[in-house]
């Protein structure tokens, strides 16, 4: 349930860019690498519960997760990584190195206007 | 609609105070280990057999992470090593606050290894930087060897991989446990990764762990 803490900070976030815009924001869109081991329905339930009677309750969360991606040691061959099966997409080869995960990013915030 | 793009980090505050940490540790020239696995591999009683072996040659403190309780850090006083409990009251990691609440309460200029023993969790303490040097994961036999392929996060972040209670790995198979498997695995993910097996409870394989942790602290004292 690391996801509390995950929730917490983006009220914060999305509270001090609400204050500063004067308006009421409706949609979050976030990113997140693979390794962030982030669970949707979790972290927007966990939102909800904590957002509940601020300026960011009913605040939609839009969650995108980017792929891990690997370099092939044989072919040099740049693919996405299934951790189900993992091997190079063009060569089978087993031997590959991880490219850097996606870090927790607050992207875009909407808010109603009028 | 208007949309703002805000394009930041959000766990920012914990990345804040994790640099400050790390930059308090690298200045005093200390290395600092972020010790993460399940509940039950054995963290407390690798470092309880540490800390007595290495009595001589290095000072270890230990902030020691738990949901409740301060069974852990009463085992590591009873070494005569300094330990400070944190107790997360339900929360399933340790946060970088946390830490450099620690660190305040360790006599840190005595000691050259300061180990975080984190929540016994495999997944959440994975995504949460520390201001540590560097991560030990840590697993026992009886947890099965296909852990790496089912948490990569951990395994792909860590420095060093400690499998732990080798000595359940008897002839007669009490546990079935391939660890040629755990280590390709774990190189598949992290090629950078160094493996130990292990057992705390009788001893084996603890002199190669030793060196390592007796080079990188070494490594840490001569960091400019």
């Amino acid at each position: 349930m690391h996801e509390m803490m995950v929730a917490q900070s983006l009220l914060a976030q999305i509270s001090d860019e609400a204050s500063k815009q004067k308006a009421k924001p409706v949609l979050a869109k976030i990113s997140c690498g693979k390794l962030n081991a982030l669970n949707d329905e979790i972290l927007s339930f966990a939102f909800d519960a904590i957002a509940k009677d601020t300026l960011c309750q009913g605040v939609k969360l839009e969650i995108e997760h980017k792929p891990l991606q690997a370099k092939c040691k044989t072919c040099n061959h740049v693919f996405e990584i299934e951790f189900s099966k993992p091997q190079c997409e063009k060569c089978n080869g087993q031997e590959f190195e991880l490219l850097p995960d996606a870090p927790l990013i607050l992207e875009e915030i909407e808010f109603q206007t009028g | 609609m208007k949309k703002i793009n805000i394009g930041k980090k959000i766990l920012s505050e914990n990345e804040k105070c994790a640099i400050e940490n790390k930059s308090l540790l690298t200045k005093q020239k200390k290395l600092c280990l972020n010790m993460i696995s399940s509940p039950g591999s054995g963290k407390t009683t690798i470092l309880v057999r540490t800390i007595t072996e290495l009595n001589n040659k290095i000072k270890i403190g230990v902030i020691e992470g738990d949901i409740q309780t301060d069974i852990d850090a009463q085992r590591i006083r009873a070494t005569k090593a300094p330990a400070f409990q944190i107790n997360t009251e339900g929360a399933c990691h340790l946060s970088a606050a946390q830490i450099s609440r620690g660190l305040k309460n360790l006599p840190v200029n005595d000691l050259d290894l300061i180990i975080i023993e984190n929540v016994g969790n495999l997944v959440c303490p994975s995504a949460f930087e520390l201001g540590e040097t560097g991560k030990v994961v840590v697993l026992s036999v009886a947890e099965g060897d296909d852990k790496p392929a089912k948490y990569p996060g951990i395994f792909a972040k860590s420095k060093t991989l400690l499998i732990n209670k080798i000595d359940m790995l008897a002839s007669d198979g009490q546990v079935d446990f391939d660890i040629e498997r755990v280590k390709s695995d774990a190189s598949r993910l992290n090629k950078a990764i160094e493996i130990f097996p292990i057992s705390a409870k009788t001893g084996q394989g603890m002199a190669d762990w030793y060196d390592w942790l007796i080079r990188n602290v070494k490594q840490s004292r001569m960091q400019t």
